[in-house]
């Protein structure tokens, strides 16, 4: 079992209170994040991750809670006492310095030796691949370049625990793709604690060890990448992470962990979730789309059942189908293009729809 | 015409008329100046189309009683005064006005622009009667005087009035203003977001102080300098004022050659030497740290 880097405890933080603005930003969240993980703060603008990281840094005061650094209390304690650094957003390199002197900041105003300072220096450029340019000024760099020499700067004093604030949303998606992998292959190599924090699914998707989604100041589900995926709780998780269909039912029959839902249409599907539900209950049941298969109407099987393609969007590698179920509700189904050879429906054509086994999730509340 | 020429044109156009004022208001006087400076004066004011040194002459020696040229240091000395006065001043309207810029720069918007109009409010009373006010506080029996007499600090009153001292408070009151501006419009461009990532990299408050807002806010404090010392070299109207014109500064040197000693090409030599004097002491100040600190990027 490793050990915990960073334990939140019941943190509350409120902006703006005794004003009539009073608002919570974090309401009694808690995690633990272990040693040597790549863990994901995941959710939408104001969703109050940023919130959580700056109170990890120091930056912030919270009302209530406490936040532990291996075992250690931080609460009080100013950023530059706290063995933890920031790579920011928009990268915050002092413009009036050197990348060189920019990475041997924190290691001079830790009072290291020139010596040691150096060594950093040329390990921490070496491992972003940005040695060449050690005597260049940040405003001579792109903003791909600036993002390491930021890695390398906070990397330098060989933190804890890194925290990163979206660090990868202000470059084009080219260059994205690119840092993540090299993002993920640094925690490994350094082998410090990342605490990542992004809107974007994909990211949080790739890189992360574990992921907690947040939303409204509260943390909704935390897992790692798959069961996030596969098997979310609730319908702001199913629906912020990937695409998704959310279908209303109500339970009609309970087996053990099998739960059968009724759909509107007498569909009934077989789905499963922790929750404890009685029959007759309303539940919201969520498919993502690539568990849907179609197949030609004449090819029927045992457990399917039929719907009308009303829209056809072609995506390259896939293809996504929008059906309607008996004119009512709608589907979305992907078909991966090389799979089955080509886009193999029209607009109009009736099919036979496929929910693949477990493929069905009960949502809580 | 071709487009890029036409262009140049145009730009041309646009400067010219800030051009035609410089040319007129600041280039032709000086040239008049320099002239002046190597005529002969006329004692009744004005000068007299012959060419003569006397002016520079005058100004490093003077005929003692067997008529010979000796070299005299009074000239150079009220120079030497003025130097040091202007230096104390921008020292002091830089402590003072620095803290006073950051401040105001980090405060909410609507409180910003109105502590920013209290420090433009001086301005809209004449100098001369601001200046005539420090007078009132600093004579024998003025406002400090009376204070510090009626709470048995003293029992006779301090000399306050006609001293250095009261110059150099009356050149940082005239100003303070004009070194508060400049430095306020960097600290307000300021990034915080540095000043956190800075804290986040382990720099103390010192640290931040010394490593990152002070380089970072360098070209208005620069700015700021220079827009003390050099008003503060010429001023006549505190030194003269509080200075009681026992002790010249350069200001009021200048002022009575034009005045009542009627001595033109002098008071001309003076205004050049003041210049070349300026001129100097700004590409110390400028190129001097400027260079190290490679403060054409930062302004950026």
């Amino acid at each position: 079992m490793p050990e915990t880097a960073i334990e939140v405890r019941n943190i509350t933080k409120k902006f703006g209170v005794h004003t009539e603005h009073e608002v919570t930003a974090l309401d009694d969240v808690s995690i633990s994040i272990k040693d040597n993980e790549f863990f994901t703060l995941l959710g939408p603008s104001g969703c109050g991750k940023t919130t959580l990281l700056r109170l990890i840094a120091g930056f912030e005061y919270s009302t209530r809670g406490q936040i532990l650094l291996y075992g250690e209390n931080l609460i009080g304690l100013p950023p530059q006492k706290r063995p933890i650094n920031t790579v920011f957003q928009h990268y915050a390199l002092f413009p009036h310095m050197t990348v060189a002197e920019n990475v041997a900041f924190p290691m001079k105003m830790l009072g290291k030796d020139d010596g040691e300072t150096k060594k950093a220096v040329n390990e921490k450029l070496e491992l972003v691949k940005m040695q060449d340019f050690a005597n260049r000024k940040p405003g001579q760099l792109s903003g791909g370049q600036q993002q390491r020499i930021a890695l390398a700067r906070a990397l330098a004093p060989h933190p804890k625990v890194l925290l990163l604030d979206e660090p990868l949303s202000a470059l084009d998606l080219k260059l994205r793709q690119e840092m993540r992998t090299e993002l993920k292959n640094l925690q490994r190599e350094t082998g410090i604690t990342f605490i990542f924090v992004t809107h974007d699914q994909v990211e949080a998707l790739t890189m992360s060890d574990r992921i907690a989604v947040m939303s409204v100041g509260k943390i909704q589900q935390r897992g790692c990448p798959t069961e996030i995926y596969e098997k979310p709780n609730n319908r702001f998780v199913a629906d912020f992470i990937g695409e998704t269909n959310l279908l209303e039912a109500t339970v009609s029959k309970v087996e053990g962990n099998d739960i059968f839902c009724k759909l509107s249409d007498n569909i009934i599907l077989k789905g499963e979730g922790e929750t404890g539900k009685n029959v007759g209950d309303p539940v919201t049941l969520a498919v993502r789309p690539e568990k849907i298969a179609l197949s030609p109407i004449s090819e029927q099987t045992e457990g399917s059942f039929t719907g009308k393609i009303n829209n056809s969007i072609y995506l390259g590698t896939d293809t996504t189908y929008i059906i309607s179920v008996n004119g009512k509700s709608e589907l979305a189904s992907v078909e991966q293009n090389s799979a089955v050879g080509k886009v193999r429906f029209k607009i109009g054509d009736e099919v036979c729809i496929n929910v693949a086994d477990n493929a069905i999730r009960i949502l809580e509340d | 015409m071709e487009p890029a020429k036409r262009e140049a044109t145009k730009r041309w156009l646009g400067i010219s008329p800030a051009v035609l004022v410089i040319f007129i208001f600041m280039v032709i006087p000086i040239c008049i100046m320099a002239v002046y400076a190597f005529l002969e004066a006329n004692p009744y004011g004005g000068v007299r189309p012959h060419f003569t040194l006397d002016a520079f002459i005058q100004f490093f020696f003077e005929y003692d009683f067997d008529d010979n040229l000796v070299f005299n240091s009074a000239y150079l000395n009220i120079y030497w005064r003025s130097f040091v006065l202007a230096f104390f001043t921008t020292v002091l309207c830089l402590l003072i006005g620095f803290p006073t810029a950051y401040y105001i720069a980090m405060q909410p918007t609507n409180k910003k622009n109105m502590l920013i109009f209290l420090v433009t409010i001086p301005f809209w009373t004449n100098l001369l009667i601001r200046t005539f006010s420090w007078i009132l506080i600093l004579r024998d029996y003025g406002v400090i005087n009376n204070i510090l007499l009626g709470m048995g600090v003293i029992d006779k009153p301090l000399t306050l009035l006609y001293t250095n001292g009261a110059v150099l408070i009356g050149l940082v009151y005239t100003y303070i203003p004009f070194i508060v501006l400049p430095i306020y419009a960097t600290v307000e461009k300021l990034d915080l977001r540095l000043l956190e990532a800075a804290h986040d990299l382990y720099a103390n408050r010192r640290q931040l102080m010394s490593k990152i807002i002070l380089p970072l806010t360098a070209p208005g404090i620069i700015a700021g300098g220079i827009l003390v010392f050099i008003p503060s070299l010429g001023a006549f109207i505190a030194p003269n004022l509080l200075g009681g014109g026992k002790k010249l500064m350069i200001g009021s040197l200048i002022q009575l050659q034009f005045a009542s000693s009627r001595n033109w090409p002098f008071g001309s030599a003076a205004a050049l030497f003041l210049m070349a004097a300026v001129l100097i002491a700004m590409m110390i100040y400028l190129l001097g740290p400027a260079r190290k600190t490679d403060l054409g990027e930062n302004a950026g």
